[in-house]
């Protein structure tokens, strides 16, 4: 299941993927303010439950995850564990302007720091 | 006919995967084009988003045709496939029929039918076993 939820401090794209140490595979403009979070390998769930400017974190390396942010409004992708987007993800995510980064972090440490990052009054380390 | 009714028909292939999602892309886009609100727009392209994977997946061929009035979207779906034996079990949450290779792409939770009603204002679907299913869903614009 996915975990959503209303961003306390408003983080940058560009802010999310130094604190999970990203590379940027795509993504000309990173200053876009992330407000949502989503965790999933399940793209029915993201459809069903996502709301418009979501980032997504996904172990899932395929097209579709492009066309479920494109067709959800997502605000970008981060593939986690490592996974490199291929030339297809790629090429749609550019031709719909869709930012992916990658972090070697796994789903559960990436959702892990950027959740404490962000919930400012629940975590107390940051 | 009203003057500023569109309508278009877009063709679906069954095991398509790599261009699963192109049609309802196209939808999308054309809706925003024609100055339809994006959280509208967002509604029909998850359902028929939604309807595509399920044409890919399990149709041999299928068939989009989106209809757009001063009322309301309309999406009419038609396939030539299997057809669903049991609709009721269809459309409950979590129930699938789904290979391995169609939850490797992130679909086939048997959340698809159930995700294309709740976006939907009216919903219908009829089936035939060995013939194929249809599914028509509309989605009213504002006054």
């Amino acid at each position: 299941m996915p975990t959503i939820f209303q961003a306390r401090r408003v983080l940058t794209l560009e802010e999310v993927g130094r604190l999970v140490g990203a590379q940027v595979y795509l993504g000309k403009d990173l200053s876009v303010p992330v407000t949502e979070y989503g965790a999933s390998d399940l793209m029915s769930d993201v459809l069903a439950l996502s709301k418009p400017g979501m980032l997504l974190l996904t172990g899932l390396a395929s097209p579709q995850v492009i066309r479920t942010a494109v067709i959800s409004d997502l605000c970008g992708v981060v593939l986690v564990r490592g996974k490199r987007p291929g030339k297809e993800i790629l090429k749609l995510a550019a031709e719909a302007n869709m930012p992916v980064l990658g972090t070697e972090l796994t789903m559960f440490e990436a959702a892990g720091v950027l959740y404490s990052a962000i919930c400012t009054d629940i975590c107390t380390d940051k | 006919m009203a003057a500023d009714e569109f309508e278009n028909g877009y063709e679906v292939t069954g095991r398509d995967f790599a261009n699963a999602g192109r049609v309802s892309t196209a939808i999308k886009d054309t809706l925003k084009g024609l100055g339809i609100q994006a959280p509208i727009v967002r509604r029909v392209a998850i359902a028929s988003y939604e309807a595509e994977m399920n044409l890919v997946m399990y149709a041999t061929h299928g068939k989009i045709r989106l209809i757009v009035s001063s009322e309301s979207i309309t999406l009419r779906v038609e396939d030539e496939g299997p057809g669903i034996e049991d609709i009721s079990m269809a459309m409950q949450e979590g129930y699938s029929t789904a290979t391995a290779e169609m939850r490797e792409m992130g679909f086939g939770a048997g959340l698809g039918l159930p995700n294309i009603k709740r976006n939907a204002d009216e919903f219908e679907i009829t089936s035939q076993v060995g013939r194929g299913t249809r599914l028509q869903i509309r989605v009213y614009l504002p006054a």
